[in-house]
């Protein structure tokens, strides 16, 4: 029977993948030839979805991207043997985009079944709980402290530093916190990993669990991503039958249960300590610290909080070890980050590549320019509190340091894309209008500041006493940036200051430097 | 709008099923809101007696998020992107299209309840922008074109 892949990730199935397999399984099927339809997770190469991959003699053969109608051209022209066509693509893994990858963490992704658990083992999944079971916990915490690795879910801080804490933080209960909330708009990687290789994540909070004492996990996962429940929920279950979550874990003696639970579409949730006020039952407000959630977090008890790809990195670190994922990066950025391009990009999708990689490259060799053809103006990286980046700026590494050198952050990768239609006076405005929208509403700068800084934008851009009124822009951008309690408040000057530095001209304003 | 008095033996069961779990104001909530298709307002009265807390502690919880909804939706919910990357792509043309062909504005529901539209920040397919969901179905590229198509398929299947 030759197996044909068809991805069930959310963006192949926002372009027609569903209807793409139900053709290609009553086709097939019809003309008497049989196949075996398994539904992966994307290659993340979307201008190619939904891609149709078969298994022949020579390897995985692609074609792409497959619409309804294609399905029997293609089945005629011998698509189950691998034959040319049109959209034949040849073994995806050959392509450019694919094949400079540093693929880490998503080494398994568009390759696998999702909640195949025999499938995630036979391509080296559980190999780091295998090792981990055999460690001592503050042996695993080194192990990731070694790798260099920093949290992925934006304020990049060390994750064995994190863990460390939380070991030695004597209690009952400790409990694992995954932050699936993945609110930035460009972002899309956590929800990759969720719908297609669910496995490793639990993986890696197993391995949390153990480096840390703790027998309770949750995904605190955004109501925005229903497929991503389902295969969580699908390989939760396949786990606890396999005897990897529960009780008695591959008869080591040790515990670790795991559960998701759904938010309710609150941006702030994202934010760690808002995110277990929701966990709890409560409104997401933000909670003051000290203390941590590593020493006081979720029910009063020490909690490690990670996003998604911070725990889903912790398997091939405990697989290779620390030194092997180090050996990616560059200063003090280590390992990979799977970059997200979206928005205005002819060739959008996921790109996961060591640091040190210029936005330049990225965005040409790769993402082929704009898709709209037109030149490629500002471009926004790490969610709606991340700067805008001017085209003078696209040489800049992707590194934690080199981006805060210009007054910019990577947080969770999402590259987002304008050309030269947009008006960065609205981008701005939208900027305090998402903070006025999302505040938790405890501080405010942030609650108040934010209605304000709509307010004043646009009486700059209806030309009211400019000068006076970009003062106080800049004014209010500062009493939000350091009387904010949180990133929400303190990070929205980013995408306005940049934009008001870089795009004067779009507020009416003369540029400052010619 | 349905007698609650119907709605109510739902809503203790969820109540019931979720007794023993730990934080679990959010899953009874969703659980309401999954069946129901909203949370009726005099099921907070039982909510907060069943958890030991004040009405107006559950009704702020409920306000806080905006996935939570007070009244009835419209036979399908339909979710328009709203944020960065979808703007990158037209979206707010999208935006004025959708309003305009549906005659609502968000938050409400068209007068025949077929349909009610909400705003959302980001459904993670910014790579194939700009997107919405119909229900728990999301689309991508979705031009003014595109939409029409799916109201009219959406509105036969009726
Ligand atoms: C307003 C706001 C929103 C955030 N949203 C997210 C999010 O969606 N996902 C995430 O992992 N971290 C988010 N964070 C960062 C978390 O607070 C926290 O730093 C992170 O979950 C820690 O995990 P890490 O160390 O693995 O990055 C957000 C922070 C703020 C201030
Ligand atoms: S900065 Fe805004 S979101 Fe953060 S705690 Fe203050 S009010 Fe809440
Ligand atoms: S910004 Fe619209 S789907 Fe992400």
């Amino acid at each position: 029977m030759t197996r044909v892949f068809i991805s069930r990730d959310s963006t192949a199935l926002s372009l027609g993948a569903e209807q793409v397999a139900k053709a290609l399984e009553q086709q097939a099927s019809s003309k008497g030839l049989s196949a075996e339809i398994v539904r992966n997770g994307s290659r993340g190469l979307f201008w190619l979805e939904p891609l149709v991959e078969v298994e022949t003699s020579q390897g995985r053969v692609a074609y792409g991207p497959v619409q309804v109608e294609d399905v029997a051209p293609l089945l005629d022209a011998g698509l189950l043997d691998g034959k040319q066509h049109p959209l034949y693509l040849g073994n995806i893994e050959e392509i450019a985009y694919f094949k400079n990858q540093n693929r880490l963490t998503f080494a398994r992704v568009g390759l696998t079944d999702p909640v195949n658990i025999d499938d995630y083992l036979a391509h080296d999944g559980y190999r780091g709980l295998k090792n981990a079971l055999a460690l001592q916990a503050t042996e695993i915490v080194k192990q990731v402290t070694d790798s260099g690795l920093r949290g992925r879910g934006g304020a990049a801080f060390p994750t064995g530093i994190k863990w460390n804490t939380v070991l030695n933080a004597p209690a009952d209960q400790k409990y694992i916190v995954c932050n699936a909330d993945e609110g930035d708009s460009g972002t899309f990687s956590d929800r990759m990993i969720m719908e297609g290789d669910p496995f490793v994540l639990i993986e890696g909070m197993t391995i949390a669990g153990l480096a840390v004492g703790a027998t309770q996990g949750y995904i605190y996962l955004r109501v925005e991503y229903p497929h991503a429940k389902i295969a969580l929920n699908q390989a939760i279950e396949a786990a606890y039958k396999n005897g990897y979550l529960g009780e008695n874990i591959q008869n080591s003696g040790k515990t670790f249960h795991l559960e998701v639970r759904s938010g309710a579409g609150a941006y702030i949730c994202g934010e760690e300590t808002s995110l277990l006020e929701s966990l709890e039952g409560k409104r997401g407000l933000v909670r003051f610290k000290p203390p941590l959630p590593a020493i006081v977090g979720l029910f009063g008890k020490p909690t490690i909080v990670n996003n998604v790809i911070s725990l889903a990195s912790i398997p091939v670190i405990l697989d290779k070890g620390g030194e092997y994922y180090k050996n990616y990066g560059m200063g003090r950025s280590r390992g990979t980050l799977p970059l997200q391009l979206a928005g205005n990009i002819k060739h959008p999708g996921l790109f996961e590549v060591a640091f040190g990689m210029t936005l330049r490259e990225l965005l040409y060799d790769y993402g082929g320019g704009s898709a709209s053809g037109r030149p490629i103006r500002a471009v926004q990286v790490g969610g709606p509190l991340g700067a805008y980046l001017h085209e003078s700026q696209f040489d800049t590494p992707l590194d934690y340091e080199a981006f805060a050198a210009i007054s910019a952050v990577l947080g969770h990768g999402g590259i987002v894309v304008h050309d030269d239609t947009v008006n960065m006076a609205d981008m701005a405005r939208y900027a305090m209008e998402f903070c006025v929208e999302e505040s938790c509403g405890k501080c405010t700068p942030c609650r108040i500041g934010s209605t304000r800084g709509v307010e004043v934008i646009d009486r700059i851009v209806e030309g009211v006493q400019k000068d006076k009124n970009t003062v106080l822009l800049r004014d209010l951008c500062d009493t939000m940036t350091y009387g904010s309690l949180c990133a929400m408040g303190g990070m929205t000057p980013f995408p306005v200051l940049s934009a008001l530095n870089h795009f004067p001209e779009d507020f009416g304003l003369q540029s400052a430097k010619a | 709008m349905q007698d609650y008095q119907t709605q109510k033996p739902t809503v203790l069961e969820i109540l019931n099923t979720h007794q023993a779990m730990p934080g679990n104001l959010l899953p009874i909530l969703h659980g309401i809101q999954d069946t129901l298709g909203y949370i009726p307002p005099a099921a907070v009265v039982d909510i907060a007696k069943s958890l030991n807390l004040s009405q107006a502690e559950v009704h702020g919880v409920i306000s806080f998020y905006h996935y939570f909804r007070e009244t009835p939706p419209g036979e399908h919910t339909i979710r328009i992107c709203r944020a960065e990357s979808c703007q990158a792509m037209n979206g707010k043309a999208l935006e004025t299209h959708v309003k305009q062909q549906l005659g609502i504005d968000f938050h409400e529901t068209t007068a025949d309840g077929i349909f009610s539209l909400e705003p959302v920040y980001c459904l993670g397919n910014c790579a194939c922008s700009p997107s919405i969901t119909i229900d728990d179905e999301v689309m991508g590229r979705v031009t003014t074109e595109k939409f029409d198509r799916l109201l009219a398929t959406y509105k036969g299947a009726k």
